[in-house]
C-alpha cells in the first residue's frame, strides 16, 4: 500500500476543490449583485430621502446613542434580578405540577392554573394589571414601586413558560432512569433530586436560553408603567426630534446583546442533537 | 337695463368670487376635493373635545376646527374626522388627514419634519400633584424634591430636565391616562400638563389631586404654543394661517377660548 | 423457609394478564434462571419482586415476610433486593464511582470516606479499578454493565435480580459479564436471572423455570429441563432456542 499522502491530490480531492471554488464564486457574485441592487435601487424610490432622514439619520443616531446605552443599563439590571427568580419559581411550579402526594393536590391545581393564566394573558396586560393595579390598592412607598411590580409581572409570566419547559425536560428523562434509581432503594424525592432533575435541567438548557433572550426583550414592556429604559428613552427622543432613528439605535443595541446569545443557544442545541444521535 | 344687468353681473361675480374666495385658497389642496379631513387623538380629551365626539363641535379644539373650516369656505358637513396617534403624524409618507389637531406644541425640531400652522393657543404649563403632595409650595425649590412623572412624548420632559431638575429619576409613561394611574397609585407625586388639562384632571379624574401652580406662558421653553400639524410642505398651511389670522383679529378665536377654556385665575405662579 | 417465596403472584396491565399466578421458591444461595420467549412475563415478574410494579394479587415473601402488601413502603425491601437491567441504566451525568456511591450515601447515610474503601474494593474485584472516574459514555457496554452490577452490590443486597443483562451486549463482551455472575454465585449470592444465554444457564443455574403466557410451565434442575423436558411447550421452545 503506497503512502496516500504522496505528492499530488487524489482525483476526488481535485474534483471537490473545483466544485468548492465554483460555489464560492457563484455565491460571492450573487451576494454582490443583491447588495448592489439594494444600494442602487432603494435610494431611487420616491420616499427614500424622507425615510432615511426619519429612520437612518446619522446625526440623530450619534446624538442619542450615549443616552440610549445609559437607559439600556436599566434593561440589563431588570433582567439580571428577574432571571434567577424566574428560574427558581419555574422549577417549583414544574415540580408542583408533577406532585403525586394527595396532600399536595391543591398545590398541583394551583400551579396548573398558574401556567394557564400567565401563558394565556399577553405580557403587556399582565404588566399593566399588576404594575398599576396592585400599587393602586394603597401600598406605601417604596413598596408600590413600578420596578417591583413590573418585574413581578415579568417573573410570573416567564415562570409559567419556564415551568412548562422544565416539565418537558423532566418527562424527557427516560423512565428506566427512575426504575434504576428506585431499585437501589432511593426515595421518590431523592430520585427527583439526584437523578431526574440534573438530567432534565441539562436537557432543556437550549430551550431556556431562548426564554432568556425573549425576557431581555420583554423587559421593555416595563416602559409602559414608568421606568425609563431604552424603549421609553428612544420614545422621548422620537417625540423631541420627530425622528425614528433612536428606535433604530435601540434595535442595534438589542442586537448586540441578543445575536451572540442566539448563536450560543443554537450552538447548545446543535451540540445536544449531536450527543443524542 | 344695461346698468341693471351690469350691476347684477358684477354682484353675481362678487358673490361668486366671495364664495369661491372662501374656498379659493383651499381648493385642490385637500385630500378629498371639497372636504376637510381633520385628525385628532384617540381618545380626545376634555376640554379640547367633549365626550370624545369632535363632530359635535363641542370642545375648544373642535370649535376651533369648525371655525377655521368655515373661514376657509367649508361647510360643517364637509368636515370629516379621523383619529391618529402621534407617531402616525410624524412618520414620513402620505398622511390620511389634511391637518392634525391634538395639543401639539410647536418646536423647531419637529418643524423640520412636519409643518405647523400658526399658533391657535398659548398654554401655560401647570403642576398637578397627587393627594400626598397637595401641601407642596409653589416654588422651584419645593418642586425639585417631588417624584415626577411625565408623558414620554410631551415637551414637559424638556422643561423638567432643563428647568426644574428634580432630584429623583423621572418615571415616563405613554399617555396621560397612564400618568393618571401612576398618580392614583401614589407612584408619582407630580406631573406637568397644560393648564386646561391640569384643571380638568384635578377636578374630575384624580381624586384628591390639586393644581398647585403654573408657569408664566412666555417663560415656558420648548413651545407651549399649540399648532395644527400638517404634512411637510403642505400648501394648505397658508390657508389655515390666513383663517387663523382672520379669527384672531376679529375676536372669534378669543371668544372660543372664553367659551371652552376655564378662567385661569386662582392658580398661583411658580416662583 | 426459602429466601424468596412467590405465592400465586398475579400482575395485569389493563386487560392483559402478564403474570397469571406464579408460584416459585428460591432458596438462599440459589441461582434461578427464568427462560421463555419475549413477552412471557419474565421481566415483569422480576419487576414485581422488587416492587417496581405493584401486584394485583398474591404474596412475595422475603425471609418469610410479605413485602407486596399494598401500601407498604417499598424502600425497605428494595435495600435488600438489587436489580440489574438490560440497558444498564447508569446515570449519565455521574462518573462510575459516583453512580455506585450515590445510593449508599443517601440511603445508608454513609460518608464518602467511609464508603470509598469498600467501593474501591468492589471495582478492583471486578476488574474496573481504572475506570472509576469515567463517565458511562466513555465505557464499553460490558464495562457499563459491570459497573451496574457493582452499583447494585454496593447496597449489600441479599437477593440480586438480573433482567436479561447480556441481551444488549456485543457477543465478545458477554463473557466478561457472565464471569461476574459466576463470581457472585460462588460468593453465595441468591440470584434470579431472566436470560437468553442457554449455555450459561445450563452450566451455572441451580434451577431453571420455563415461562409461557404468564405461568411457570415447567421448572427443575438444568439437566432435566435441557436434556429431558417433560412439557411439550418446553420442548418446542428449547428446540428453537438451542438451534
Amino acid at each position: 500500500m503506497s503512502d496516500s499522502k504522496a505528492a499530488g491530490k487524489t482525483r476526488r480531492e481535485l474534483f471537490e476543490q473545483r466544485q468548492r471554488r465554483r460555489s464560492t464564486a457563484i455565491a460571492a457574485t450573487s451576494t454582490l449583485l443583491v447588495l448592489l441592487a439594494v444600494i442602487i435601487f432603494v435610494p431611487m424610490t420616491p420616499g427614500w430621502e424622507k425615510v432615511q432622514k426619519s429612520f437612518f439619520n446619522g446625526a440623530v443616531l450619534a446624538k442619542t446613542f450615549p443616552k440610549l446605552i445609559e437607559a439600556f443599563k436599566l434593561n440589563i439590571m431588570i433582567f439580571l434580578w428577574s432571571a434567577p427568580l424566574i428560574a427558581v419559581l419555574g422549577l417549583l411550579v414544574a415540580l408542583a405540577r408533577d406532585a403525586k402526594s394527595p396532600a399536595l393536590f391543591p398545590l398541583k391545581i394551583l400551579s396548573a392554573a398558574f401556567t394557564d393564566v400567565f401563558r394565556g394573558v399577553p405580557v403587556i396586560l399582565t404588566v399593566y394589571l399588576i404594575g398599576f393595579g396592585i400599587p393602586g390598592l394603597g401600598l406605601p412607598r417604596p413598596w408600590n414601586s413600578p420596578y417591583i411590580w413590573g418585574s413581578l409581572a415579568l417573573i410570573l409570566t416567564y415562570s409559567a413558560y419556564v415551568a412548562e419547559i422544565f416539565r418537558a425536560g423532566i418527562d424527557s428523562v427516560h423512565p428506566s432512569q427512575r426504575s434504576a434509581a428506585l431499585s437501589l432503594g432511593l426515595s421518590e424525592r431523592q430520585v427527583m433530586r439526584d437523578i431526574v432533575l440534573p438530567q432534565a435541567v441539562r436537557n432543556v438548557v437550549p430551550s431556556q436560553m431562548n426564554m432568556l433572550i425573549a425576557l431581555q426583550k420583554d423587559v421593555s414592556l416595563l416602559s409602559f408603567i414608568g421606568p425609563v429604559e431604552i424603549f421609553r428613552q428612544a420614545g422621548v427622543y422620537k417625540s423631541l426630534m420627530a425622528n425614528f432613528t433612536p428606535y433604530v439605535g435601540a434595535a442595534i443595541i438589542f442586537l448586540v446583546v441578543t445575536i451572540p446569545a442566539t448563536r450560543y443557544a443554537d450552538f447548545l442545541l446543535a451540540r445536544q442533537s449531536r450527543q443524542r444521535s | 337695463m344695461i346698468k341693471q344687468t351690469i350691476f347684477a353681473a358684477v354682484s353675481a361675480a362678487l358673490t361668486a368670487s366671495t364664495a369661491i374666495a372662501g374656498g379659493h385658497c383651499a381648493a385642490g389642496k385637500t385630500l378629498t376635493d371639497g372636504k376637510l379631513t381633520v385628525a385628532t387623538g384617540n381618545p380626545a380629551y376634555f376640554p379640547w373635545v367633549l365626550d370624545d365626539a369632535p363632530e359635535s363641535g363641542n370642545g375648544f379644539e373642535a370649535a376651533v376646527v369648525y371655525a377655521v373650516a368655515e373661514e376657509m369656505g367649508f361647510a360643517a358637513a364637509d368636515v370629516a374626522w379621523v383619529r391618529s396617534s402621534f407617531d402616525e403624524a410624524i412618520q414620513p409618507g402620505a398622511k390620511n388627514f389634511d391637518f392634525n389637531i391634538q395639543q401639539y406644541s410647536i418646536t423647531p425640531e419637529r418643524d423640520e419634519i412636519v409643518d405647523f400652522s400658526a399658533p391657535y393657543f398659548t398654554a401655560p404649563m401647570a403642576v398637578l400633584v397627587g393627594p400626598g403632595a397637595v401641601d407642596t409650595k409653589a416654588t422651584m425649590e419645593a418642586l425639585k424634591g417631588l417624584q415626577w412623572g411625565a408623558s414620554g412624548s410631551h415637551t414637559s420632559v424638556q422643561k423638567l430636565m432643563n428647568d426644574i431638575l428634580p432630584t429623583k429619576d423621572l418615571l415616563l409613561y405613554g399617555d396621560n391616562a397612564d400618568i393618571n394611574a401612576a398618580i392614583s397609585a401614589n407612584q408619582i407625586d407630580a406631573a406637568l400638563f397644560d393648564l386646561p388639562t391640569a384643571l380638568f384632571l384635578s377636578a374630575v379624574m384624580i381624586e384628591g389631586s390639586k393644581v398647585i401652580g403654573q408657569f408664566a406662558a412666555d417663560e415656558s421653553q420648548g413651545g407651549d404654543q399649540f399648532g395644527m400639524l400638517l404634512e411637510d410642505g403642505n400648501p394648505l398651511k397658508v390657508c389655515i394661517d390666513d383663517a387663523l389670522a382672520e379669527m384672531t383679529s376679529n375676536g372669534t378665536l378669543a371668544a372660543i377660548e372664553a367659551t371652552w377654556l376655564q378662567d385661569t385665575t386662582g392658580v398661583p405662579l411658580i416662583k | 423457609m426459602a429466601k424468596l417465596e412467590l405465592r400465586n403472584v398475579v400482575k395485569r396491565f389493563g386487560d392483559v394478564v402478564v403474570c397469571n399466578g406464579i408460584n416459585l421458591d428460591i432458596e438462599q444461595g440459589q441461582m434461578v434462571c427464568l427462560i421463555g420467549a419475549s413477552g412471557a412475563g419474565k421481566s415483569t415478574l422480576l419487576r414485581c419482586i422488587n416492587l417496581l410494579e405493584p401486584t394485583e394479587d398474591g404474596e412475595i415473601l422475603l425471609d418469610g415476610k410479605d413485602i407486596a402488601v399494598p401500601g407498604i413502603d417499598p424502600q425497605a425491601a428494595r435495600k435488600k433486593i438489587g436489580m440489574v437491567f438490560q440497558n444498564f441504566n447508569l446515570f449519565p451525568h455521574m462518573t462510575a464511582l459516583q453512580n455506585v456511591m450515590l445510593a449508599p450515601r443517601r440511603v445508608y447515610k454513609q460518608s464518602r470516606s467511609e464508603l470509598e474503601a469498600d467501593v474501591t474494593q468492589l471495582f478492583i474485584r471486578f476488574g474496573l479499578a481504572d475506570r472509576m472516574q469515567n463517565y458511562p459514555d466513555q465505557l464499553s457496554g460490558g464495562q457499563q454493565q459491570r459497573v451496574a452490577i457493582i452499583r447494585a452490590l454496593a447496597m449489600r443486597p441479599e437477593v440480586m435480580l438480573f433482567d436479561e443483562i447480556t441481551s444488549a451486549l456485543d457477543p465478545q463482551l458477554v463473557g466478561e459479564v457472565l464471569d461476574v455472575l459466576l463470581k457472585l454465585k460462588l460468593e453465595g449470592m441468591t440470584m434470579v436471572l431472566a436470560t437468553h444465554e442457554m449455555q450459561f444457564a445450563r452450566q451455572a443455574a441451580d434451577k431453571i423455570c420455563f415461562l409461557k403466557n404468564g405461568i411457570i410451565v415447567e421448572e427443575g434442575p438444568p439437566q432435566q429441563i435441557f436434556n429431558s423436558p417433560k412439557q411439550a411447550a418446553t420442548k418446542e421452545f428449547l428446540s428453537r432456542a438451542l438451534k
